[in-house]
Formats: structure tokens, C-alpha cells, sequence
């Protein structure tokens, strides 16, 4: 301990995705001494991977086009729980946001005319609902994540950011205020730890879609900021919201965006029939994410899946002819044929739903403050923590978010913390340096590890925590399965605390950031599992079998999840936008 | 028959004198897995091998390194494309110094990319809403923005192994062209400037490795041929 090297920083961002990054730049461009730690290197993050595009009012498809039409999606879309003064903040502040990345270099596709083409993504409408479908998201083909992710690497290059690649975050540190002062990391080339002290601490973790067994999410998406903040005692918002997408490629778990269906593509029983018209007969296809996925499972429940196990319904994407698939769709050809060997040119892609996103996260303000709850109720902000990203939960997705929204969120929430942390690091507050005993705490698990000396290894514990996360908190929930699943977790927290890890070398030790990985899959998972418990009602993404209905009476809530006690308890939703009228609940069809 | 033989090279410098091969047998079941499958399940018998992968869809680069004398992506090869008579070796990619196992260290193939000033440059002052390009602009950068930096290119170039220091590569000179080809991109001049030298890019000599491993089909090759015609114009 005495010998641990310290670093110190006025910003320290953990997290070189989108989020991470568009904060980082913010901060450069400030001047303050700042670093973004990354356990990959930053291009490798789980933005890369976004296709469809970037949701936003900028009126390129339609001039006439609308911030509060947009607004008014998003609070339809998150099942009245995500907040309308956030919302509101994102959709205003969204379009400079777009038109910054563009100003950037970001190569999006463009229409005729030379504006940046827009597609029609699932849960837009124009005029509130009543004037039909409207195209909002901004997008590079299908590689939108890749082209954000590399331009915003880009410009940090340009700015300077300092970078701390392939290091990985271990714990919080927090003083004896229980501010939070820092972070334990590791540099993963030498296995060297290090005390990183910091006057803000921003957790831009991204999700932790890892926790179930199919997923369309990266091998890295382990959670580790929930996991993190959890551990420090802090609560989660919302964390029983996971979004199933629709198309996952069946057997594979790899993503084809929405924006097939955009672009007009469509779902197939095994009867060819288009059923998207029976459930959601306006919005058809391009209904909100959790209704196209529960009507894909009641099809197959109903015996009208494709396939020998007909466990799957197809995508039909063959009408859009080979030019308009190769122009606006490449990625998804190339991702078809090498994981559903099937070319979407002439067949239908197999697809299921599949965990994709994190709806629930860290509380946080519009300006990326964590928060807590006093023992009266109120938001307490967290000192020198913050969030944004899939990690925060602001929350502008509610119970359900929409397409393209979420990369807007990193851009929009990434720069208002950034904005955030350097006005308050200018205005000067007090920092309590943590003592040694501080550290020590937040070295406990790391040293458990390294000390560990025999037991179940990692691998299969983890492989078992998945399947009981796809077994009991699908689709679909219900009381029975979800206690049995809280009980199975309960055990494993048991066996996963005297897990064995049998590599202790320092250099490159991938089985010990797995182990620590695997800590906070678990952390997630449980919060996971309570919260799905305990909120008796359908909303959103959250669906129960045994209480099918909106509970608007008792659950227009986020609800809190509290890790000490491992308590559910609830927080209001902002009904406040600033601008615009409160948008009221309404019944949710499409 | 179903058991692979696969045979991996390995080395941590904590441990090991010198760099070994080892070998393996995995039961695939008949199933025609991706090699980064593979190393997983391998993984799952001897934690210690070492391996980066994240996206396992073939869109973050993480995981290029060498099967079967070939470099390309472990998440996106499949078995039938590179396995011959039953056996699969795994080496990282070459001409990098080797951290661990597979992983090397990447730290000159960034070097070279951040030399070519990789962001877009545009003297102008912005407009309020975006700069607008045509789509026929905008066609230019297809086939050269889409890259994901895995360095399978320029570590199967003979040109970068021999001066890694001085020759940009093909990744890092075809990044350099995809800012070239921007129609809001305003500096070429100065780009072409940076690397007007008997190295930077004269140094590549046609030989195609890049393309022929290119996991995302691009052909930097074309791109250094679109830089030297620029570089000769200029000089005329
Ligand atoms: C396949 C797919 C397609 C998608 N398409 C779209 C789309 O078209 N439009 C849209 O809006 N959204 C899309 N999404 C959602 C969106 O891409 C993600 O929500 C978003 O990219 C998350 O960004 P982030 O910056 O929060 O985190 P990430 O990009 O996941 O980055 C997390 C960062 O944190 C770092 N990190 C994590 N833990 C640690 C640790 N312990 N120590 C150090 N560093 C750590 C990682 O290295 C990484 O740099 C898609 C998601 C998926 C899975
Ligand atoms: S064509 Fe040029 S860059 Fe490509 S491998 Fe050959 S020498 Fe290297
Ligand atoms: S050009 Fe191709 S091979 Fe080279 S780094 Fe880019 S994606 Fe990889
Ligand atoms: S794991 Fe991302 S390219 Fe293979």
C-alpha cells in the first residue's frame, strides 16, 4: 500500500466510449489536467458497434421537423417514466450536438440536396402522434457507432486528450465524507495498480447487456461502473428495464439494426405472414422495441416461429433490391452472410429478440451529478462522482428507448458533464484527500482475488449467472421464476466470493480482469433481479405475466435500488419541462 | 472428424525463456466455429492464455492476429475458411513486439496513424446547422473510413516490417487519403507536405499484402496510388 504510485487529475473519465470521449473533449478544450482511462483502447469500445444512427430533430428530411415532436416520442416511448426536464434538455441540445459531430468530420451519409440523410427509426411520428411516420435518424449507412466513435477519438488526438489505454478501473475511493475522491486501476500491460485521485470522477462505463446469455452486446460490456457504484453503496435507477431488440440474429446474438426495418424491411411467420399488422396495425414494423418484441414471442409461443424448433421469425428484407441494401445497408449484408449464412439480397435473415440495452443506470442530473436519496426522500448529489451514458440513467429512456436515442444521449449528456466539471472546477470546492484506511477498503476484492487459493473459477460461474438472468428475466416475468432466480443469484454471490483465480502473473492477465468482471455481472444481475421483482406492474420494457397492466396508481415511479439493504424503493419522475407543456399518460399503442 | 489441432504461440515474459508453440485438441462438434470461438474454449482449459477480443463481430479490431499464415479477424474467420488438413495455427500478428501471448504491443502502427494528423481539418469558420456535401462527395470516402484500425494490413506488409518507424503503413496512409477525399477536409496541402519523403510513402511497394488481408475489404494500395499521383501533381 505504502508503495502503491499515485496519479493525480482534476477529471479523471472511465470509459473511452462515445460518452467517455465527448466528455473528455469538453474538458481538453478546458485546459484542466484530464485523462480518459479505457480498459480497451478507445476505438474498441462498444459505440463501435451502433448502426442504425443518431436521433435527432435537425429537419434535414423533413424541414418542417420538430424538437417536441421528437420530445414527444421519447416520453411515449419511455412509458411516461423518463424524465421531461431531461428529455426536453436532449432534444433542444440535441441538434447543435449532431451538427458539432458533423463539423468534426463525422461522414454521414447526405441526401440530394447535401444535408445528412435521415431514416425513419421505430417510435417517431410527426405532429405528436398524429401526422404519420417521421425519419429522424441521422445517419453513416449502417456503421453510425463506428463513424461517432472514430471521429470523436480523432478530435480528442487533436486536442490532446491524455489517454490511459487498456487500463482497467477496479474500485471507487471515497473519504471519510463519503465523497467520491477517485479510483483504483490497473495498467493491464504490467499489472501495475495505481491510487488515481481526482477531483471528478466521471463513470462512462457503457452497459452490461453481458449478464444475459444472448446479447447483442460486446464481450466488454460487463458493467463495471454499476458494479462499481453499487459496491461504494450507492443506488441504481430503473435497473429491471433491459431492452429486448427485436433482431438478433438467431443463434448468434449479433445486432441488425432497426434501420432495415426503416429502410422497409419487415417481419415473417413461418406462414410469411407480416403479423407486425396485427399487433401495431399504424406503426406496424416500426412500433416502439418492446412492443415488436413481445409480438415476435407471442408468435412463437403460438406455434408460429420459423425453423425445425421454430424458435425464431425471419426478416424480410429482399424486396429493398441489392442497390438500396449495398448503399444504405452494407454492414448488415456483411454481418447476415457471416453469421446467419444467409444473403439478406435474396433471403430472410433469422431473427429473435435479444438483450441489447441498459435502460436503468446511475441517477444522475442534466448535468451528469450522481445522485442519492436522503433518508427524507430528497436527490442528494454524490460529490465528485458523475455519469453519462449507457452507464447514467438521466433518464431520457424511461422504461423503453427508442432507436438512435441512446447515441444521442452520449453526446448530449457526455458534453454537459464535461460543461458541468469545468465550471465547477473553476468556481473551486473543497476536496478531503482519502486516508490509508479509505484505500484499503477499496482494494478488498482485487486482494481476494490475488489471494485466492482454490475454488470454482470463473468461466463457469459466469456462464451460470447468464442462464439464470435468460431463464427467469426475459420478455416475459413472473413472480415464481423471478424468486427463483433471486435465490440462485443469493447462491452464487455465496460461491463467486470464494471463487478461485488460478493466474496470478502481473502482465497482460486477462483471467483477472475477467474475475473482476465478474463481480460486477453479479452486481447487476441482483439489482437486476430485485428491482424486476418488486415492480409489480407492466411498463416499458418490463413485462409480467401476472400483472399485465401499467400500474400508473403505484408505479409512475423510477424505482431505487438500494444495495446495502438490497431495498427497492421509488423516485419521482420530472413532469417539468421547462419549455413545453407536461406531457401527460396516455394509454401506449401503436 | 471433429478434433481440431490447434497450436498456439505462447509467451509471458514472467515465465517463459523464449517464445513456444502449444499445442491443443478441441472438439468442435463438427460445427464450423469462428476461431475466436476457439480460443475461448481453449481459454476455459488454460486461463493463462492471453488474447484481446471485444466486439466478436468483426467491427472493433481487436482481435487481428495470424491463422494459418494469414492475418485477419479471430470473431469473424470462420473454420472452413482457414483450417487445413485438420490443423489451426495461431500466431500474433507479426513484425509487432509481442506483450503476451497473441497480444502485441500496437503502440508504432498508432504512432504512424496519429502522424497523418487523422481528423477532419477545414479553415473555415462552420455554419450553423452542418457543412453540406453531395452524395457524390460523400461516395469518395466509401472504401476508406470504414477502417477499424486492427493493423491486419500493415503488419502483413513487408515495407512496415522493415521500417515501421518511417513508412506509414497502408492503415495509416489510407486514413490519410480518406481526409485527402473529403470535400470539407481543407488541408491537403499540408497533409501531403507531412509525408513528401523517400519513406512515408514511397516505401510501399504494390505488393498487396494489405488488401488481400483487408478484414473490411478496403485496398489501401489504391489509396497510396491516389496519394501519389497527388504528391506527383504537387511536385510538378
Ligand atoms: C449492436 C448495437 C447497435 C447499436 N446501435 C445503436 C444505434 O444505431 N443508435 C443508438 O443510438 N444506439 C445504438 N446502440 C446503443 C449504443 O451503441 C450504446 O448504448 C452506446 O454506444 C454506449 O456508449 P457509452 O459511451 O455509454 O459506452 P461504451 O461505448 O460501451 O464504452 C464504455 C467504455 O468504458 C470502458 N470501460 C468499461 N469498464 C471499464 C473499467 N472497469 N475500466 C476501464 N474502462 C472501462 C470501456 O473500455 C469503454 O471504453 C447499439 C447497441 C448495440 C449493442
Ligand atoms: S501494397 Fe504497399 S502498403 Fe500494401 S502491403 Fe504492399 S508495400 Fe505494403
Ligand atoms: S485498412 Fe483494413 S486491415 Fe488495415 S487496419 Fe484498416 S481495417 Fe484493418
Ligand atoms: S472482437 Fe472486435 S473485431 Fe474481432
Amino acid at each position: 500500500m505504502a508503495t502503491m504510485r499515485n496519479l493525480s487529475f482534476d477529471a479523471i473519465i472511465i470509459g473511452g466510449g462515445g460518452a467517455g470521449l465527448r466528455a473528455a473533449l469538453e474538458l481538453a478544450k478546458s485546459g484542466k489536467k484530464t485523462a480518459v482511462l479505457s480498459k480497451v483502447f478507445p476505438t474498441r469500445s462498444h459505440t463501435v458497434s451502433a448502426q442504425g444512427g443518431i436521433t435527432c430533430a435537425i429537419g434535414s428530411a423533413d424541414p418542417n421537423d420538430d424538437w417536441r415532436w421528437h420530445m414527444y416520442d421519447t416520453v411515449k416511448g419511455s412509458d411516461y417514466i423518463g424524465d421531461q426536464d431531461a428529455i426536453e434538455y436532449m432534444c433542444t441540445e440535441g441538434p447543435k450536438a449532431v451538427f458539432e459531430l458533423e463539423h468534426m468530420g463525422l461522414p454521414f451519409s447526405r441526401f440530394d440536396n447535401g444535408r445528412i440523410y435521415q431514416r425513419p427509426f421505430g417510435g417517431q411520428s410527426k405532429d405528436f402522434g398524429k401526422g404519420g411516420q417521421a425519419a429522424r435518424t441521422c445517419a453513416a449507412a449502417d456503421r453510425t457507432g463506428h463513424a461517432l466513435l472514430h471521429t470523436l477519438y480523432q478530435n480528442n488526438l487533436k486536442s490532446n486528450t491524455v489517454f490511459l489505454n487498456e487500463w482497467y478501473a477496479v474500485d471507487l475511493v471515497r473519504n471519510q465524507k463519503n465523497d467520491v475522491v477517485g479510483v483504483i486501476a490497473m495498467c493491464i500491460e504490467t499489472g501495475e495498480v495505481v491510487l488515481i485521485k481526482s477531483k471528478a470522477t466521471v463513470l462512462a462505463t457503457g452497459g452490461a447487456g453481458r449478464i444475459y446469455a444472448s446479447t447483442t452486446n460486446a464481450l466488454i460490456n460487463t458493467g463495471d461502473g454499476i458494479g462499481m457504484a453499487l459496491r461504494a453503496g450507492f443506488p441504481v435507477q430503473d435497473i429491471e428495464m433491459w431492452q429486448f431488440h427485436p433482431t438478433g440474429i438467431h443463434g448468434a446474438g449479433v445486432l441488425v439494426t432497426e434501420g432495415c426495418r426503416g429502410e422497409g424491411g419487415y417481419l415473417i411467420n413461418k406462414d410469411g405472414e407480416r403479423f407486425m399488422e396485427r399487433y401495431a396495425p399504424n406503426a406496424k414494423d416500426l412500433a416502439g422495441r418492446d412492443v415488436v418484441a413481445r409480438s415476435m414471442v407471442l408468435e412463437i409461443l403460438e406455434g408460429r416461429g420459423c425453423g425445425e424448433n421454430g424458435d425464431h421469425v425471419m426478416l424480410k428484407l429482399d424486396h429493398l433490391g441489392e442497390d438500396v441494401l449495398l448503399k444504405r445497408l452494407p454492414g448488415i449484408v456483411e454481418l447476415s452472410k457471416t453469421f446467419a449464412h444467409v444473403d439478406p439480397v435474396k433471403e430472410p435473415i433469422p431473427v429473435v429478440p435479444t438483450c441489447h440495452y441498459m435502460m436503468g443506470g446511475i441517477p444522475t442530473n442534466v448535468h451528469g451529478q450522481a445522485l442519492t436519496i436522503d433518508e427524507n426522500g430528497k436527490d442528494t448529489v454524490i460529490n465528485g462522482l458523475y455519469a453519462c451514458g449507457e452507464v447514467a440513467c438521466v433518464s431520457v429512456h424511461g422504461s423503453n428507448r427508442l432507436g438512435g436515442n441512446s447515441l444521442l444521449d452520449l453526446v448530449v449528456f457526455g458534453r454537459a458533464a464535461g460543461m458541468y466539471i469545468e465550471e465547477s472546477l473553476n468556481n473551486g470546492f473543497e476536496y478531503h484527500e482519502p486516508t490509508d484506511s479509505d484505500v484499503e477498503a477499496s482494494l478488498l476484492r482485487l486482494n481476494r482475488w490475488n489471494e485466492s487459493s482454490e475454488g470454482e473459477t470463473v468461466p463457469d460461474l459466469k456462464a451460470e449467472l447468464q442462464q439464470i438472468m435468460q431463464n427467469n428475466f426475459g420478455v416475459f416475468r413472473k413472480e415464481e421464476n423471478m424468486q427463483k432466480g433471486v435465490k440462485l443469484l443469493a447462491e452464487l454471490r455465496e460461491r463467486i466470493a470464494h471463487a478461485y483465480l488460478p493466474d496470478k502473473s502481473n502482465g497482460f492477465n486477462t483471467a483477472r480482469i475477467e474475475a473482476l468482471e465478474l463481480d460486477n455481472l453479479l452486481e447487476v444481475a441482483e439489482a437486476t433481479a430485485i428491482a424486476a421483482l418488486e415492480r409489480r406492474e407492466s411498463r416499458g420494457a418490463h413485462s409480467r405475466e401476472d400483472y399485465p397492466d401499467r400500474d400508473d396508481e403505484n408505479w409512475l415511479k423510477h424505482s431505487i435500488y438500494f444495495p446495502a439493504e438490497k431495498k427497492l424503493g421509488q423516485r419521482d419522475v420530472n413532469f417539468s419541462p421547462k419549455t413545453v407543456d407536461t406531457f401527460e399518460p396516455k394509454v401506449r399503442t401503436y | 472428424m471433429s478434433t481440431l489441432q490447434v497450436s498456439v504461440y505462447r509467451y509471458n515474459a514472467e515465465t517463459d525463456s523464449a517464445p513456444y508453440m502449444q499445442d491443443f485438441e478441441i472438439d468442435t462438434h463438427g460445427r464450423d466455429l469462428m476461431v475466436l470461438n476457439i480460443l475461448q474454449m481453449l481459454k476455459a482449459k488454460d486461463s493463462t492464455l492471453v488474447f484481446r477480443a471485444s466486439c466478436r463481430e468483426g467491427v472493433c479490431g481487436s482481435d487481428g492476429m495470424n491463422m494459418n499464415g494469414k492475418n485477419g479477424l479471430a470473431c469473424v474467420t470462420p473454420l472452413s475458411e482457414v483450417v487445413k488438413n485438420n490443423k489451426l495455427v495461431l500466431r500474433p500478428l507479426p513484425g509487432l513486439p509481442v506483450m503476451r501471448d497473441l497480444v502485441v504491443d500496437m503502440a508504432l502502427f498508432y504512432k504512424q496513424y496519429e502522424r497523418i494528423q487523422p481528423y477532419l481539418q477545414n479553415e473555415n469558420p462552420a455554419p450553423a446547422i452542418e457543412r453540406l456535401q453531395s452524395p457524390e462527395e460523400r461516395d469518395k470516402l466509401d472504401g476508406l473510413y470504414e477502417c477499424i484500425l486492427c493493423a491486419c494490413c500493415s503488419t502483413s506488409c513487408p515495407s512496415f516490417w522493415w521500417n515501421p518507424d518511417k513508412f506509414v503503413g497502408p492503415a495509416g496512409l489510407l486514413w490519410a487519403y480518406r481526409f485527402m477525399a473529403d470535400s470539407r477536409d481543407t488541408a491537403t496541402r499540408d497533409r501531403l507536405a507531412e509525408i513528401d519523403d523517400p519513406f512515408s510513402v514511397f516505401r510501399c511497394r504494390g505488393i498487396m499484402n494489405c488488401v488481400n488481408v483487408c478484414p473490411k475489404g478496403l485496398n489501401p494500395t489504391r489509396a497510396i496510388g491516389k496519394i501519389r499521383e497527388l504528391l506527383m501533381a504537387n511536385a510538378t
